[in-house]
């Protein structure tokens, strides 16, 4: 335990993320997810498309495809996942002056495309291409997580196959008089607070992660910890996205024609 | 904008019919489709608003800063357009492709909103001199099939068989911008043309483009009218904590 004492001093170096009473900086208890209020179906024009709003993260994501493969990019085993993250100019506090192009967004564009060809059949259209476009209207701390859950919602709306739903969630640490308490979802002061900020994107219903991301540094005794709290979020998070879904299947049914199996 | 293909009959069709004052969904030469309009729908950026009219979505932020006026133009402040064509309105625009649509836009934006009498750039001065604000205005075209006018507001359809499209940017009635206690003292308004821009492959004789101009220019005060009846009830309801806040949600 002594130790361990001395590890502490030297690895918290922020702010109090969580108050004397175990409230973090916004409000929340530290196993709260913030607010989530999705739309399906925002667009007509693209295949599939979705709006998801974190807290006071907003994220449009629209789906095009399958359709045939730009020569340069075709595969013949599999479908080509093309992504693209653009953060609109007014979404940050500070006024950005490129939507995408610039490295962070090209990363961004990278981890979505990880995350969600691990749930989408590719092996089911060889030679085609799908087209995910990510537009960040208001960024406000967790806007990679936002994106993988709208993204999803789009996929489904637009019909592809998917072996699972995709849910991504942050996670963080804190010091809650001296006992170390896991964050659930991650906002953006608390990010700028400097804390270690862990990203997963798993399938929750197989229970496997697809893309991992960790910034900061965090001692590897709490760091099982954070992460089975970043599981359960994205656990949390399907449910809700589960019933979104439903919900706007059933919008075009009348009672007597949803048979219940 | 993905294709629209017509065959020759159907132009034929579109264009007899405009000449009736006749159009395919019914409205007349002047009609606007009905369109959406919400503020307030980013909160960090100082002002926003979203419109949306028939298939096209549009997104727009205000975000202010502090910056020094131009040496020239001390009793001044700036503004600057920047219009992004999201890759969410069609796969054409994603990466780089939507680049020459947006840097027409806001050149047009830009030359709107140069005369003084559009938008009275001495509302922005703080110092004279020193300092100024500065309005980053930035527009997201979220999709689009764009309609402009000339026949006014054309569907994608019919802006396919027109040779010229023509874009008149009208001086808004300040009335609505305002509030003003007494009607009475407001000078007698008269809408000003402060941008006009043509498209298209074909040529129009002088005439013509006269006439286009002043159909142009009532079609818009009639949607600057309504536009500020909206932003009046808005303002209204928000006074009055009635209005509940959409966004994209409805």
């Amino acid at each position: 335990m002594a130790t361990l004492r001395v590890m502490d001093s030297f690895l918290m170096p922020g702010p109090d993320l969580l108050s004397s009473q175990g409230l973090r900086l916004d409000g929340r208890r530290p196993n709260e997810l913030r607010r989530i209020r999705c739309k399906l179906g925002v667009f007509t024009q693209p295949d599939g498309s979705a709006y998801l709003e974190q807290g006071n993260t907003k994220v449009l994501a629209a789906v095009y495809g399958p359709h045939q493969a730009s020569k340069s990019k075709s595969s013949t085993e599999a479908v080509v996942v093309n992504c693209q993250y653009s953060m609109a100019t007014f979404s940050t506090g500070e006024r950005k002056n490129r939507p995408r192009g610039d490295r962070k967004s090209l990363e961004m564009s990278l981890h979505l495309r990880q995350a969600l060809t691990a749930a989408i059949k590719t092996e089911l259209y060889p030679r085609s291409q799908i087209d995910i476009y990510i537009e960040v209207l208001q960024a406000d701390g967790g806007a990679y997580c936002a994106s993988v859950n709208a993204a999803t919602l789009a996929l489904v709306d637009a019909g592809v196959p998917l072996r699972a739903y995709v849910c991504a969630c942050t996670a963080s640490m804190a010091w809650h008089g001296g006992s170390p308490a896991p964050l659930l979802d991650v906002g953006h002061v608390e990010e700028a607070a400097g804390g270690v900020v862990l990203t997963v994107a798993s399938l929750p219903s197989t229970g496997s992660i697809a893309l991992l991301e960790m910034s900061h540094r965090l001692h590897s005794d709490y760091f099982e910890n954070v992460l089975s709290r970043a599981l359960q979020g994205c656990r949390d998070i399907e449910v809700i996205l589960d019933k979104a879904v439903r919900d706007h299947l059933a919008e075009g049914w009348t009672k007597q024609d949803v048979v219940t199996v | 904008m993905a294709g629209i293909l017509l065959s020759h009959t159907e132009k034929v069709y579109i264009t007899h019919g405009v000449k009736n004052e006749y159009r395919s969904d019914g409205r007349s030469n002047i009609d606007y489709r009905p369109m959406e309009l919400e503020t307030d729908v980013v909160s960090h950026a100082s002002g926003s608003a979203r419109l949306r009219l028939a298939n096209t979505d549009i997104l727009v932020g205000v975000k202010t800063e502090i910056d020094v006026p131009k040496p020239d133009k001390p009793g001044l402040g700036k503004i600057e357009f920047f219009v992004d064509c999201s890759a969410n309105a069609t796969p054409e625009f994603e990466g780089r492709g939507g680049e020459q649509l947006a840097n027409s836009i806001s050149n047009i934006m830009l030359r709107a909103y140069q005369s003084a009498q559009a938008f009275n750039l001495k509302q922005l001065c703080i110092f004279e001199g020193k300092q100024c604000w500065k309005l980053y205005i930035d527009i997201l075209v979220t999709l689009c099939r764009i309609g402009e006018k000339c026949v006014v507001d054309p569907t994608a359809e019919e802006e396919s068989c027109s040779l010229v499209s023509l874009i008149v940017g009208v001086t808004g009635n300040p009335k609505y911008y305002n509030d003003y206690e007494d009607e009475e003292e407001l000078p007698a308004f008269e809408a000003k043309c402060s941008v006009i821009s043509m498209h298209g492959p074909g040529s129009v004789s002088p005439q013509n483009l006269r006439d286009a101009i002043n159909q142009g220019i009532i079609a818009a005060v009639c949607l600057d009218e309504a536009l500020g009846k909206t932003l009046f009830r808005e303002r209204r309801d928000t006074e009055q904590f009635k209005r509940h806040s959409y966004g994209f949600l409805k």
